[in-house]
């Protein structure tokens, strides 16, 4: 009676459609239930025990990875709330820690943004320390010094937000850098080439500074640029190079073990 | 009439099956009816084209997005304000009380007055006077500056730049910042960058 029940929902259309296997009663039908299933297939059908070891991977990367979702989830949650203008940003920043329910959701995303930096450096200096950058991993390497570019630039980008004081002169300072841009920037070396007739392709109205600020000097125009580029455009290019960094990890053998 | 089937050979008609795959690539295009693949040379300039044609493409598409984040006009407002008469400034007085809406001290020094820009030149903060002192100072990165805004310490490569200054018509001095005279280019001899104490 009880095995006929438990045939009956195993054996279920509605199973079959989500699976694409029956009952899983051989060793190849449970690694196709893995294979055919999105949420099963994002884990290996197989995990070595070096693998799992905290010791040796400190889960560095996992727990960069987990702090990734977290800052997208409560970005995406203060993102309801906070207005990129010059006149709303700081005083939205304010009133999303007093006046909005759970007002800890913007210390969170602070935080795990602090943590995330923190952590994706931890997780370079483990693959650093214990090797595991060498062949047939290089490429993976190459992708995660990318990504922690990016994690730089997001948290970068995301400093201006709250359009303080310290936002807005960190920002000023940061930015400052890009006219030293070699022949894109305004004052970096190269740029006075180009120029047709005395008069300067590359000046601070249109060199690569302009370009990211979106004036002479920082104003609302900044903002709503470093808005954009840390709720979508970043974020977009970090997800593809992760995707690309755990598909890599698999097929180059796993989470690397000890020798 | 169209027949399905047209294309396939008679029964009978038995193919090898490398007959059969000549007779299919030619229905393709692939070969021309003589049985000929396509010239070398000219798969490979179809291809370069081809590569060509996809790099253009892309080169395009990414200048597009480059020329879309610089706009057609420079909103950036030209300041040009009043400052009072050339009397109001004594010797070897920093005049702050246009920074906080301008961002520009008013200096007399050395016979001359001249309004410098409070831009500090190694990453663009504001410095501040330090009366006792006399000197101009950046609290971003310690960049220390004399009162002419010359720079003697810290991270800053330049003097600050200077603004130009004219006396108007009621004997008013005149700064406008959409003009800058800088020292490394040796404009700070130009009449236009001060007005004589």
């Amino acid at each position: 009676m009880l095995d006929k029940l438990k045939n009956t929902v195993l054996d279920s259309q509605i199973k079959k459609s989500i699976f694409r296997v029956g009952i899983p009663n051989t060793d190849r039908k449970r690694v196709l239930i893995v294979l055919g299933n999105v949420v099963l297939h994002l884990h290996p059908t197989k995990v070595r025990t070096s693998g799992v070891k905290l010791r040796y991977t400190w889960c560095a990367g996992g727990l960069s990875f987990f702090l990734f979702l977290v800052l997208t989830l409560t970005g995406v949650l203060l993102m309801f709330y906070y207005r990129p203008t010059v006149e709303g940003a700081y005083v939205d920043m304010l009133d999303m820690r007093s006046q909005v329910p759970f007002g800890i959701m913007r210390e969170l995303h602070r935080w795990s943004a602090h943590a995330m930096v923190i952590m994706v450096m931890v997780h370079m200096f483990r693959v650093f320390m214990t090797g595991s950058y060498k062949p047939p991993r290089e490429f993976n390497w190459c992708i995660g010094v990318l990504l922690l570019v990016l994690t730089f630039l997001l948290s970068f980008t995301g400093y201006l937000l709250p359009w303080d004081q310290l936002a807005i002169w960190a920002i000023t300072v940061g930015s400052n850098m890009a006219r030293a841009t070699p022949v894109f920037g305004a004052g970096g070396p190269f740029a006075d080439f180009l120029q047709i007739g005395g008069v300067p392709l590359v000046h601070p109205g249109d060199d690569a500074r302009f370009m990211l600020i979106g004036a002479r000097e920082l104003g609302g125009t900044t903002l709503l640029r470093f808005y954009v580029l840390h709720c979508v455009g970043i974020p977009l290019i970090a997800a593809v190079l992760m995707a690309i960094h755990f598909w890599r990890i698999r097929k180059d053998g796993g989470v690397s073990g000890p020798l | 009439m169209k027949v399905q089937g047209a294309d396939k050979p008679q029964q009978g008609q038995a193919l090898s099956p490398r007959e059969e795959a000549v007779r299919r690539l030619k229905i393709k295009g692939f070969l021309d009816p003589d049985g000929k693949p396509m010239p070398r040379r000219q798969f490979f300039v179809s291809l370069a084209l081809a590569w060509a044609a996809f790099a253009a493409a892309l080169g395009g598409a990414l200048s597009v997005i480059g020329v879309f984040m610089v706009p057609r006009v420079d909103f950036t407002k030209v300041e040009v304000f009043k400052v009072g008469p050339p009397g109001d400034f004594p010797p070897d007085s920093v005049d702050v009380s246009f920074m906080p809406a301008h961002r520009v001290w008013i200096v007399n020094h050395d016979h001359r007055i001249f309004a410098i820009w409070a831009y500090c030149r190694h990453l663009g903060c504001t410095p501040n006077w330090m009366p006792d002192a006399k000197i101009f100072k950046c609290p971003c990165h310690g960049s220390g500056y004399t009162i002419d805004g010359v720079n003697f310490e810290g991270p800053a490569p330049s003097p600050m730049w200077r603004c130009e200054v004219t006396v108007g018509d009621d004997g008013q001095i005149v700064v406008n910042k959409g003009q800058i005279y800088a020292w490394e280019k040796s404009e700070w001899d130009d009449p236009r960058s001060f007005i004589p104490a």
